[in-house]
């Protein structure tokens, strides 16, 4: 077991000794908040809330509309002023709360299904899922799923291994890095909940090798709690990739189409694991998170931690400002995050990163052709060819592009980092992916 | 070397009797007029017909599944050439266009910001609705250029799409593969068309581009023949009814409304030239032509609402286009006149 190196994959300068040694501070309140009802993958919560309604921190706004689906919480209290479309990360306007803040930062009493929870390792694990369901926890990573999914396999697949990712190796980004030097016992503790709600007694945590300071302080913590593996990683993007993370601790290659459970194995990450232990212990559901605003456009690149749906445009303003030669604002960071066309955005539940370029380090020059020359196929940890499936949804043949596996790109971006031509390859297949399973839905498989 | 041609030719002779044998056994009937029509068809394969090509429409004609001017883009002639095949009476189909319902264009709509991602409108939906600040505007990527298999629409550097309408065959290519719903086919011989797609209110269109349908409704109160009805503040005209007169984008305080006849003109018929074949009072949508079989025609003037049909039709070049008509509102024009185009 362990140790084993995925295939493909880059090597990005991680270009995080901007803020990796600076601590979290607090971004403060903004005058307003707009919480989108869209923050996680699965139906869009349904608001519960109307204009003029005051509300207090912790209060559900919007609830969980189906199994995949999580409720949002007002991160602060104030008074709603509008229930509408405004914009979103993912670029599409979306239904959002808009929230003037009342300054008192009051929030609900813990109590009745939020009540804490005295023995959280000794506990019937279907409440501690519908805790985890009620609190609105996500997977933190970017990627937000909603955790009580991932945490309720069907009864037949049996679950053997559970891993806290803690790589974080997207480059720019100290979000987890900062969290695992902040709070290694409530990393450990929420990994023990997770544990015990599949009966295990033992566990993982991986993290790349450039950061040695949380290894040896999660190896120190890991001593002292016990049922904890820390486990350093070979420096190498996508190492924090779920597939990729669970070839590496594990040595088992999760099968095409197939989830980690398939596997028997559950991958959450450090920050996701510290809302189970906060929802659990404290009743506290997730409001706020760690984002690092970075980048060589902003003036003083800081750790902050922020409430979810403060506008982007505010933390940009508690760091300084961006410089005068900015040209992209991106949320998340320089691999797969989704540059922003206004600062008006606001954070969601998986904005562990604002990178802001100045228009030196943004390549704007258009495409050129493709030379076959195969780096982005042997760079694909998934063993796909990029370059076939961008020629095929070029010339618009859906059918072969899905073929081609489309689907199981994770959207890493290792092709689009080393096309020479600078064809913007994983933006093709995010493309082509939506129109394989546009074509899938329409032949009803 | 005999042996090798006794041999070879003994094959040969063999394998031909084998196929001439199978080929009275298992002679299949076909019917030598789909083949005929094939040959009348383009033979582009574009697929308007709502077919897999032009041999699967060859086919279907033949077999009564379709009609003989089933071929859009084909058009007149090519129906007629089918027609005598089939022995049939050609009905002429209407021609239609397809139009683009956005104006947008660059320093008119305002733009989210400078989008350097896949140059598709399909593609750049998906991450940002629209790089115009409107999202339901033309994108201006040319995903519709790329699907026209006539060539005939064209990005430009304006940043909308633009029509030809000569070469357009209505085959609707460009309106399946648009993202945005913003192209749909249009009677070619329509002058008048709304070119806004967004339901926004007007404050909300103001904001975004100069040049929206801001849905104040004053085409909807002018319309003399009730063809623009307003859904969702856009108002959209009904092609049935529409008779063409351009009032609508004469009152347009946007300047949204394209009228390709504008300004209009008062229409008079040169007394000389009329034979008085009454093929104007026929195609006149508001009966504003009066004249006897063989006797010279007239247009009243107060019906008339300068819409040239008389111009296209006339065989002998009486209909002379006079001074410019003044906007409605300066003089109420009558409704009375109007039927049902």
């Amino acid at each position: 077991m362990g140790k084993k190196l995925f295939r493909g994959g880059v090597h990005p300068h991680d270009e995080k000794e901007r803020t990796a040694s600076l601590p979290v501070v607090d971004a403060g309140l903004p005058e307003r908040l707009f919480l989108p009802v869209s923050q996680h993958i699965g139906a869009p919560a349904k608001p519960i809330v109307t204009k003029g309604d005051k509300v207090l921190g912790g209060q559900v706004v919007a609830e969980a509309a189906g199994f995949v689906s999580v409720p949002i919480h007002a991160s602060t209290s104030g008074t709603v002023r509008s229930v509408a479309p405004y914009a979103h990360p993912l670029g599409a306007e979306q239904l959002a709360i808009e929230i003037e803040v009342d300054g008192e930062d009051t929030f609900v009493e813990a109590e009745g299904p939020m009540e804490p929870i005295a023995d959280p390792f000794n506990h019937d694990p279907n409440e501690i899922k519908t805790r985890i369901l009620a609190a609105g926890i996500v997977g933190m990573g970017g990627a937000t799923f909603p955790t009580h999914v991932k945490l309720s396999p069907p009864p037949e697949i049996g679950i053997d291994t559970i891993i806290l990712n803690g790589v974080e190796c997207e480059p720019f980004l100290t979000a987890d890095h900062r969290l695992m030097l902040d709070r290694p016992d409530d990393i450990i503790n929420g990994l023990k909940v997770i544990l015990a709600i599949f009966g295990l007694d033992s566990g993982f945590i991986g993290i790349e090798k450039n950061k040695p300071d949380p290894i040896a302080l999660m190896q120190d913590k890991a001593a002292s709690l016990g049922g904890v593996e820390v486990k350093p990683l070979e420096v190498r993007y996508p190492q924090g990739a779920e597939k990729q993370l669970i070839h590496a601790i594990s040595g088992r290659d999760v099968p095409s189409a197939a989830l980690p459970m398939a596997v028997g194995t559950v991958v959450q990450n450090v920050a996701t694991a510290v809302a189970i232990w906060e929802a659990v212990t404290q009743g506290k559901p997730l409001t706020s998170r760690i984002c690092t605003v970075t980048g060589d456009g902003v003036k003083e690149p800081k750790n902050l931690l922020i409430r979810t749906g403060t506008p982007i445009g505010y933390l940009i303003e508690q760091c300084g400002g961006l410089t005068d030669d900015i040209a992209k604002v991106i949320m998340g960071g320089p691999m797969m995050g989704l540059s922003q066309y206004t600062l008006d955005v606001p954070s969601t539940k998986g904005t562990s990163g604002l990178l802001c370029l100045p228009a030196s380090q943004v390549r704007t020059e258009p495409q050129k052709s493709c030379i076959s020359c195969g780096r982005c196929v042997s760079s694909c940890p998934m063993g796909l060819s990029p370059t076939t499936i961008y020629n095929f949804i070029d010339a618009d043949r859906v059918a072969e592009a899905d073929e081609w596996d489309t689907l199981d790109c994770i959207e890493c971006a290792s092709c689009s980092y080393v096309c020479p031509a600078g064809i913007p390859l994983v933006q093709y297949i995010r493309y082509a992916k939506g129109r394989v399973l546009a074509r899938r839905r329409q032949l009803g498989t | 070397m005999i042996e090798a041609a006794l041999v070879l030719g003994g094959i040969g002779f063999l394998a031909a009797l084998g196929l001439g044998a199978a080929s009275i056994k298992f002679h299949v009937e076909t019917d030598p007029r789909v083949e005929e029509v094939a040959e009348a068809l383009p033979g582009v394969n574009c697929g308007a017909c709502g077919l897999t090509g032009c041999n699967a429409l060859a086919e279907a004609i033949v077999a009564g599944g379709a009609l003989p001017n089933a071929c859009i883009p084909g058009g007149e002639d090519v129906s007629k050439n089918i027609a005598t095949i089939m022995g049939l009476d050609a009905e002429k189909a209407e021609k239609f266009i397809a139009v683009l319902h956005c104006k947008g264009v660059h320093g008119k709509a305002i733009d989210k910001g400078q989008y350097l991602g896949i140059p598709d409108c399909r593609a750049a939906a998906l991450v940002l609705s629209s790089p115009k600040g409107c999202n339901y505007g033309c994108m201006g990527l040319g995903t519709c250029e790329r699907s026209c298999p006539f060539d005939a629409i064209h990005m430009g550097d304006k940043g909308i799409a633009v029509v030809d309408a000569e070469a357009c065959t209505g085959c609707g290519s460009c309106v399946r593969a648009c993202p945005k719903s913003i192209l749909d086919l249009r009677p070619l011989s329509m002058n008048v068309h709304i070119r806004c797609n967004s339901p926004l209110s007007g404050k909300q269109i103001k904001a975004l581009c100069s040049v929206g349908c801001i849905g104040c409704g004053r085409c909807e109160k002018i319309c003399p023949v009730e063809a623009i009805s307003m859904s969702r503040g856009l108002a959209i005209i009904d092609a049935e009814k529409c008779v063409d007169c351009g009032m609508c984008a004469q009152v347009c305080p946007t300047s949204n409304i394209d009228d390709a006849l504008a300004p209009r003109r008062d229409l008079l018929i040169e007394e000389e030239k009329c034979i008085g074949c009454t093929k104007c009072a026929k195609v006149c949508p508001v009966d504003a032509i009066e004249g006897e079989k063989k006797e010279v025609h007239k247009i009243h003037q107060e019906k008339c609402i300068g819409c040239q049909r008389c111009v296209q039709v006339c065989p002998v070049d009486a209909v002379m286009l006079g001074a410019e008509r003044p906007k409605p509102g300066a003089k109420k024009k009558t409704s009375e006149a109007a039927t049902d185009g």
